[in-house]
């Protein structure tokens, strides 16, 4: 599989020079793939545009990646948008409140309200150790009612009893009476479906609302649902002021772009999604999984993710050549610290290395940290790219200028010097052996930040020379310093 | 209220939005790029997906329009061309006389009405002077028996029905063989809902339609499936699955009292060329209409009917 994955991207190579940024030509191209894309996922047409004209935006102008085509950046783009728009927070149920918290349940005929209510309770009732109380309001589909009493006694809650020739706004009060009575800490409301159309209907479910006032106001809509998810939602927008969206039936194959669409039209987080026809079948929304759906276009976004990865292996490959000719300059340094950085600085590669906690703050003594790691970075970035590449130019006034712009001092211009002279010495004295070797070599040798060579007091021996290997999930070596995957060498 | 106006007035708010997006197209002597893409826009928001949709819009630009090209030239335009998809599909729903009974299988996913649409089937029938049965096969969801019975008072009609959770093939079976034997007209078997690509409940409805089978080989002699008028694309998957599970051989779409447009019939009528036969109007038993391509296409593109 990576195979194939992997001739792909060589051809892509191949076929490409280095691109700095995204172009608007790319872009559009991209976007109309795009488009297509989320109509044929059923994203309402309004939102479409909104979205694309705001993701083209974004993408407009943004780095790609020199290892994949332009386009399919672009899609990898839209796919963190949509991420994004889906839900960056996690929306947990309001029933914090003075109990009986009312829930009500709302939603068009058929969309699942009566068997969604089923498993909020269950779930309610036993993770989070709630008395629930269901009621059904709807008095117009035939054995609704009977329908929600089986489910509530499946899930062990309490269901209110029905009475004849009520209203569903009589039966409202009767619920929040009784729930009241009886202490129970969550009503839930379940109420007949709807179209949305029909004025008196929905002034039947604002009278409800008023009466109980529900701290959530749940719209339940089928993931099946087309362009009229915009209307819907727009509609128990504005009688109800809902609080939130549940999306059922995403157990079937329907893309669901519904959910794209009412979480823009509305706002609402989407709180939770029925996944199976069983009680227990009722999930946190979980925003990736169902851009992916919608988008449905795993394969690129798989793509774009391999190749930055590959772009990492690749500067660690040319970097490890480099360093075997004795080549290893100051721009190769600063790749290195930046490499180093991306893995979540000198703190995230000492948490994925196992043991070493007391390393950590022998390190944090010495005052290495991240902060360290910058001023490097800025102190090279001070130097011209002729005295990046001949070390021997940094005369002390040299020094002095690249301290003042850098906003160091000029001890610290000197040990980073310093530093990197010794690892240019070690490499030479590698030079025969292969850029692998000499990385391993290397990794005991210096790594930036000053270990152990130009490190007061430094940790003997440096990081364990091969670590058995490398890191674990690191390939062999640091990242960053040469040590790639095995299998991915070409 | 005529069930003419009542799915005009159901659709309505679709032809509004589609006419009010080809009234800025109005006076235009030609139409251009944009407009077109106009008329394509508003059939995407009206469910017939981006295929549909383009196909669609490039026959109205092709249309030769007789002088100056306005909003309802081109909605006329419009109307013509979905008229003409849907004209062939358009075909009522009729047991015949000679199936003793003629069997009627209900088949969907869950919640697209097929247990409301069974009850609407019986009172046509019956108010047609015909003998009908009720079988209550879905015998999985919670108060599904129920909800059929009380169709069965509503109309009058006969309900066989088992215990939940009993084996719905078995019912179904029971049921033909009693509407054998008392020479009903038709009989009209409701099945649980279930999502195309759950395997196990399919295999479960490939099961109901072997077993009548052995009674009768031409049963059911209408395999319908019952669609929610507010579905989008996703209605193509369905009909293909139910289709290769349960032979179905037409359609009927609900919900068109809704603000939802069921335009995905038209995608549908490209794709599969399956007979449309009535569309759900509300949730009363008189509710059901046959489906009319001229109407449905005059609503849609925002046409008056009354000419
Ligand atoms: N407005 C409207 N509602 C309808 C129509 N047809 C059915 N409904 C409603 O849609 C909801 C679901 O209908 P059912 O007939 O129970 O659907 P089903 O396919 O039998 O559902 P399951 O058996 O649960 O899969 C009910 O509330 C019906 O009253 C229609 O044409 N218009
Ligand atoms: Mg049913």
């Amino acid at each position: 599989m990576f195979d194939s994955l992997k001739d792909k991207l060589q051809d892509v190579f191949s076929a490409l020079g280095k691109r700095g940024a995204l172009r608007e030509s790319d872009v559009d191209t991209a976007l109309r793939e795009v488009r297509l894309a989320l109509l044929d996922a059923d994203v309402a047409l309004p939102v479409v545009k909104t979205f694309i004209a705001r993701v083209r935006e974004q993408a407009v102008g943004s780095d790609v990646l020199k290892s994949v085509r332009p386009d399919q950046q672009v899609i990898k783009i839209v796919n963190d948008a949509l991420v994004e728009v889906l839900g960056s927070e996690p929306a947990p149920l309001n029933i914090a409140a003075n109990p009986p918290a009312v829930i009500l349940m709302a939603g068009l005929q058929g969309s699942g309200k009566t068997t969604t209510a089923g498993k909020l309770a269950l779930r309610l009732r036993s993770r989070e150790r709630k008395k629930v109380m269901l009621a059904s309001l709807d008095v117009t589909r035939p054995a609704a009612r009977q329908q929600l009493r089986i489910l509530g006694e499946q899930a062990e809650v309490g269901v209110l009893p029905e009475a004849d020739r009520e209203s569903p706004a009589q039966i409202a009060k009767r619920a929040l009476q009784a729930a009241q009575l009886q202490g129970f800490d969550v009503l839930i409301l379940d109420t007949a479906g709807r179209v949305t159309i029909d004025e008196g209907l929905m002034a039947e479910l604002r009278e409800v609302k008023a009466l109980t006032n529900p701290h959530e106001v749940l719209l339940v809509a089928d993931a099946m649902t087309g362009q009229d998810a915009v209307t819907t939602a727009t509609a128990f927008k504005q009688a109800v002021d809902i609080t939130g969206i549940v999306l059922t039936r995403l157990d079937g194959d329907a893309r669901g772009g519904a959910a794209l669409s009412m979480r823009e039209i509305t706002g609402c987080p989407i709180k939770l999604v029925g996944v199976g026809e069983k009680q227990d079948a009722l999930e946190e929304f979980d925003p990736a999984r169902m851009a992916g759906r919608i988008l449905d276009m795993g394969d690129v976004v798989a793509l774009v993710e391999k190749a930055a990865e590959t772009i990492e292996v690749e500067e660690a490959e040319r970097l490890a050549k480099r360093m075997a000719r004795g080549q290893f300059d100051m721009n190769d340094f600063l790749s290195q610290l930046r490499q180093l950085q991306k893995m979540g600085g000198l703190g995230g590669i000492m948490g994925m290395l196992p043991g070493l906690g007391k390393m950590q703050k022998q390190i944090a003594a010495a005052g290495i940290d991240d902060s360290m790691i910058r001023r490097q970075e800025a102190i090279i970035l001070s130097m011209t790219n002729k005295e990046r590449v001949s070390v021997g130019l940094l005369n002390a006034s040299r020094r002095k200028r690249i301290a003042a712009g850098s906003g160091t001092s000029v001890q610290e211009v000197n040990r980073l010097v310093k530093q990197y002279q010794e690892m240019a010495r070690m490499m030479k004295k590698m030079g025969g052996k292969t850029g692998a070797a000499a990385m391993k070599a290397l990794m005991g040798g210096g790594m930036p930040g000053g270990m152990p060579g130009g490190m007061p007091g430094g940790l003997p021996g440096g990081l364990p020379g091969g670590l058995k290997g490398g890191l674990p999930g690191l390939g062999g070596g640091l990242p960053g310093l040469g040590g790639k995957p095995s299998g991915k060498k070409k | 209220m005529s069930w003419l106006k009542k799915l005009t007035s159901g659709l309505s708010k679709t032809s509004a939005r589609v006419t009010s997006s080809l009234s800025s197209l109005l006076g235009r002597s030609s139409i251009d790029a944009s407009s077109i893409e106009e008329v394509e826009d508003a059939l995407i928001s009206a469910d017939l997906g981006t295929a549909a949709a383009a196909r669609l819009a490039e026959r109205v630009r092709r249309h030769k329009f007789d002088g100056e090209v306005t909003a309802e030239a081109l909605a006329g335009a419009l109307a013509d061309g979905i008229t003409e998809i849907l004209e062939p599909v358009a075909t009522p729903l009729v047991p015949q006389p000679g199936d003793r009974p003629h069997v009627v299988l209900l088949v969907g996913v869950n919640g697209s009405g097929k247990t409301t649409t069974a009850g609407k089937l019986a009172q046509q029938w019956r108010q047609e002077g015909k003998s009908v049965m009720l079988a209550a096969g879905d015998t999985f969801r919670a108060a599904a028996i129920e909800q059929l019975q009380i169709w069965g008072e509503r109309t009058g009609t006969e309900v066989i029905a088992g215990a939940q959770g009993g084996d719905a093939a078995a019912l179904a079976y029971q049921a033909l063989e009693r509407a054998r034997a008392q020479g009903t007209d038709v009989l009209i078997i409701d099945t649980a809902g279930r999502l195309q690509n759950r395997t196990e409940l399919m295999d479960e409805l490939a099961k109901i339609v072997r077993v009548i089978r052995k009674l009768d080989e031409a049963a059911p002699h209408d395999s319908v499936i019952v669609l929610d008028g507010t579905v989008g694309q996703n209605a193509l998957s369905q009909v293909s699955a139910f289709q290769d599970i349960a032979d179905v051989s037409g359609l009927i779409v609900t919900k068109l009292d809704g603000s939802a447009k069921g335009g995905v019939v038209i995608a549908l009528a490209e794709k599969f060329q399956l007979p449309v036969h009535a569309v759900g109007v509300g949730e009363g038993a008189d509710d059901l209409q046959p489906f009319e391509a001229r109407d449905f296409a005059n609503a849609l593109a925002g046409v008056s009917s009354e000419t």
